[in-house]
């Protein structure tokens, strides 16, 4: 789950980080007053979560109260990269002498927590990473330990930063970690983290993605999440406890296992068709789980065909017919059906659904290639 | 001979009070693994499976009174690290964590922890092991696999499920089945695994089932290249994931470029293992 800049460094800034004054605004209006309140100069940033505001025109200096009114006028009327802007963040304009990159990630190669800066700030540490990889200093963070101070001070060295800082970057990198830490951040980032002209240390950009998994301990932050980025149906197959991820194409999968659903995904390209989705049901899924995952499968208009592909183990096939049934009589599909059931009870699985006048295969590679004629013979009838 | 299970294996099984607990200790029972003891916390004293099993409070307790070596947990993500803390400081050698959704900061530190004591952990977000015809710990079905010289291991469940399957159909069997996990921070991967299955006199072939996520499959193919002399088989999931997205499983994801399907399978070729197109391919490429 991603939160925005303001939420943040809302959170950094608990932790002791310096982050420039401001608030958030819903209004041209507000943001005037908040631009009176801060002096005059201040920078309008669009709350979207994408990357690229900048270039997109989301984030845009004012010169004063006026000017920041009209400029939150035409940020909040924008859409960036298909997202509606809904709120802006309204700061003090800083002056900038230097730019620096600050994170923290989950190294899964090490099975560590990495901490990396670099002093090419601003830019993106993925594209730092692909032109200019020696400029990125890093450290890894034993999980048991936690971040020492000696590697606060080596990242520091690292980027040149002059020694009249080392000691609020230090507070600034423990703070980092903390945050990342108490709220199981996948990513804490400050880019760019800024010498101001005035020699301050400012996180005037900050970025968290947290872990979904661990979003139990954290109801608080659980309630942060941006449904705007999210497609309906896949929010409609959380509530099932249904991993569903929508795709461009026009066959339809349901299907057991993560690992087996991306297979099925990949035979439907092999013999020449498109998936519309992944959709895995889950280890065990009973007959309301597998009719609310068809359901959502065919609310896609694009949908020419379903594929289900179950290989009982956990799951019992019987079952999964069941559901089928249900969710055949409720939705009353009008698009081709090619099932194959496999494993436990599949017999009993079969049987039950050899009056719903399905196409039933075999093999996985029998299932996709009737799927795949099926759409082609739907798209010839037209 | 096999690898991780066999008929010595003395289970414990964290988590045996609750629904999944109950279920797949009555199917590991049913397969003949060994289960000596059940953990549920307050629940110790009671009697499972036809008042055959006894639980515990503590692992501790239980290792000492029924000489468990090996853990299977089922509990839910929110207890499981602990669970696995608990196995590990009890002196358990093998601990294979079936649970899904573990906070992987939570893992991150089981792990570091693990690699100052002498465990083995397997998953976690696994379905386990199976050794045809002596033990199975953890959630494959007994039933779709037979004994034999091929050993698989795998990050998926019902995918490793289908290629036990069609090696069954044509009558070919497996020495011992490993199901490393979906999760971007495990136990053991996929170089523990050939390590193991290279010096295992059972195994003569191996098929491996990677996946999108992470760089194990690379560093794998590596290792294949210099230290395997037994043929592996591949198939890598995900040729057509979307980047960006958690393909359901935590650790499968392409990120910032890294874990692509084709760099995978590039570098597995590489190294002269035959990649299938598909999964039911794979007994063609190992017979």
């Amino acid at each position: 789950m991603k939160l925005h800049e303001y939420q943040s460094k809302q959170i950094f800034s608990r932790y002791g980080i310096p982050i420039p004054n401001g608030r958030i605004a819903t209004t041209a209006d507000e943001a005037r007053n908040i631009a009176i309140e801060l002096g005059g100069r201040v920078v309008i940033k669009s709350q979207v979560l994408v990357g690229g505001r900048g270039k997109a025109g989301g984030i845009r200096l004012a010169k004063d109260p006026h000017d920041a009114e009209e400029t939150a006028t035409q940020i909040l009327a924008m859409e960036i990269k298909g997202l509606p802007v809904r709120k802006v963040l309204v700061d003090e304009a800083a002056i900038i002498s230097k730019e620096i990159y600050l994170g923290i990630t989950n190294d899964r190669a090490a099975r560590k927590p990495v901490m990396m800066a670099s002093s090419a700030g601003g830019v993106e540490i993925e594209e730092v990473a692909r032109t200019t990889p020696e400029k990125i200093i890093k450290a890894h963070i034993d999980p048991l330990l936690g971040l020492k101070d000696y590697q606060a001070r080596d990242i520091a060295i690292g980027i040149d930063l002059p020694k009249q800082h080392w000691k609020l970057f230090n507070q600034i990198a423990n703070g980092l970690w903390h945050a990342y830490l108490d709220c199981d951040a996948t990513l804490a980032e400050i880019n760019p983290l800024v010498i101001t002209e005035d020699n301050r240390l400012i996180a005037l950009d900050g970025k968290m993605l947290l872990d979904d998994n661990a979003l139990f301990r954290h109801p608080d932050l659980a309630e942060l999440r941006d449904l705007d980025v999210e497609a309906p149906a896949e929010i409609e197959a959380r509530k099932y406890g249904l991993s569903f991820i929508k795709l461009d194409g026009d066959i339809g999968c349901m299907v057991n296992g993560a690992g087996l659903a991306m297979t099925t995904m990949d035979i439907i390209k092999l013999f020449g068709g498109e998936p519309a989705n992944f959709l895995d049901i889950g280890g065990g899924a009973g007959s309301d789980k597998v009719a609310a995952a068809m359901k959502i499968i065919l609310t896609d208009a694009n949908v020419k065909a379903v594929l289900l592909n179950i290989f009982g183990g956990i799951t019992r096939c019987d079952e999964v017919a069941r559901g089928i049934l249900v969710a055949l009589a409720e939705v009353k599909p009008k698009v081709p059906m090619v099932v194959r059931l496999v494993g436990t009870n599949a017999e009993e699985g079969r049987k039950l659904l050899s009056d719903a006048k399905m196409i039933t295969a075999d093999t996985l590679a029998d299932a996709a290639q009737k799927a795949v004629n099926a759409v082609k013979t739907v798209k010839a009838g037209r | 001979m096999s690898i991780l299970i066999n008929k010595n294996t003395r289970l414990i099984v964290h988590g045996i009070t609750g629904n999944e607990g109950l279920f797949h200790t009555t199917q590991m029972v049913a397969y003949g693994t060994n289960v000596v003891a059940g953990m549920t916390p307050a629940k110790g004293g009671e009697w499972v499976i036809e008042g055959k099993i006894p639980v515990f409070d503590s692992v501790k307790v239980a290792v000492e009174a029924t000489g468990a070596n090996t853990s299977c947990i089922f509990v839910p993500a929110r207890f499981a690290a602990d669970s696995i803390y608990e196995a590990a400081d009890a002196g358990i050698t093998l601990i294979v964590c079936i649970t899904e959704g573990i906070p992987v900061q939570d893992m991150m530190r089981v792990r570091n922890y693990l690699d100052q004591k002498k465990v083995r952990l397997v998953g976690p977000n696994c379905p386990g092991l199976l050794t045809p015809g002596e033990a199975k710990v953890g959630i494959i079905p007994g039933n779709i696999a037979i004994p034999g010289n091929v050993g698989v291991v795998s990050r998926s469940g019902t995918l490793t499920y289908e290629v036990l399957y069609a090696l069954m159909i044509i009558g070919r069997g497996v020495s011992t089945c490993v199901g490393i996990g979906g999760d971007p921070i495990n136990g053991t991967n996929f170089i523990d695994t050939l390590t193991m299955f290279e010096s295992d006199p059972q195994t003569e072939k191996i098929v491996m089932i990677g996946e999108i996520g992470g760089t194990d499959e690379e560093k794998a193919a590596e290792f294949i290249t210099r230290h395997m002399t037994k043929p592996v088989v591949s198939f890598i999931a995900g040729q057509t994931a979307p980047p960006g997205k958690r393909m359901g499983h935590a650790g499968a994801i392409v990120e910032g470029g890294s874990g692509l399907a084709s760099d995978k399978i590039k570098a597995l070729q590489a190294a002269g293992v035959r990649v299938a197109t598909h999964p039911e391919e794979i007994p063609s490429l190992l017979f």
